[in-house]
């Protein structure tokens, strides 16, 4: 039961993620996709806790969760100092690209 | 707490879920951040101390907090970040379109 039960959560955050992948792909601007990779990002250390419950070696895959978590914060800043400084592109119709 | 931690989990889900239809549904880059950074915070949080609770006490779940610690900082930093990279660069925002 247990098993099933961290089974279902773990996909249903995968759901969630492949839903915010439709705005890294579609999203109209650069930021959108920043952001689309960012929530991914956070879901998956849910998702990776969560399947270290499930085979029940949690301690190993805390601190995997622990880097993923760190890369992901260290790579979402970087972007987005980046695209501060070199500007994100605005066409005539107000619209961000 | 094994029952209270798989509470927790599924409100987790929920706020999870609920902020990627958000981040799909909303019409501006500035609603979707709101989506995006809220849900996804208190959405993670809730999954780890669920999992924290699930655990019991022990180096695990003390493990756990400090990662949702670190989530709870972090996310809010990052999503901080990108707004303001949107707002120096004048991103424009979204008005209702008229004669609706």
């Amino acid at each position: 039961m247990p098993s099933t039960f961290f089974l279902g959560t773990s996909i249903a955050i995968l759901i969630a993620a492949s839903l915010s992948l439709y705005r890294v792909v579609r999203g109209p601007s650069i930021i959108d996709r920043i952001i689309g990779v960012n929530v991914i990002g956070t879901k998956t250390i849910g998702v990776i806790v969560l399947t270290g419950q499930l085979f029940e070696r949690v301690e190993l895959f805390i601190d995997i969760a622990l880097v993923y978590a760190l890369i992901n914060f260290i790579g979402t800043l970087a972007l987005s100092r980046y695209f501060e400084r070199k500007g994100v592109l605005v066409d005539a119709s107000g619209a961000a690209r | 707490m094994i029952a209270v931690g798989m509470v927790l989990v599924c409100f987790g889900v929920f706020f999870l879920l609920t902020g990627a239809v958000g981040l799909i549904r909303f019409p501006d880059f500035y609603t979707r951040m709101h989506a995006a950074g809220k849900c996804d915070t208190l959405g993670s949080l809730l999954v780890l101390t669920g999992l924290a609770c699930y655990e019991g006490p022990g180096l695990a779940s003390v493990k756990l907090l400090v990662v949702a610690l670190f989530v709870f900082v972090t996310s809010a930093t990052a999503t901080h970040a990108i707004a303001r990279a949107a707002k120096r660069n004048r991103v424009p925002w979204w008005t209702r379109e008229e004669g609706r």
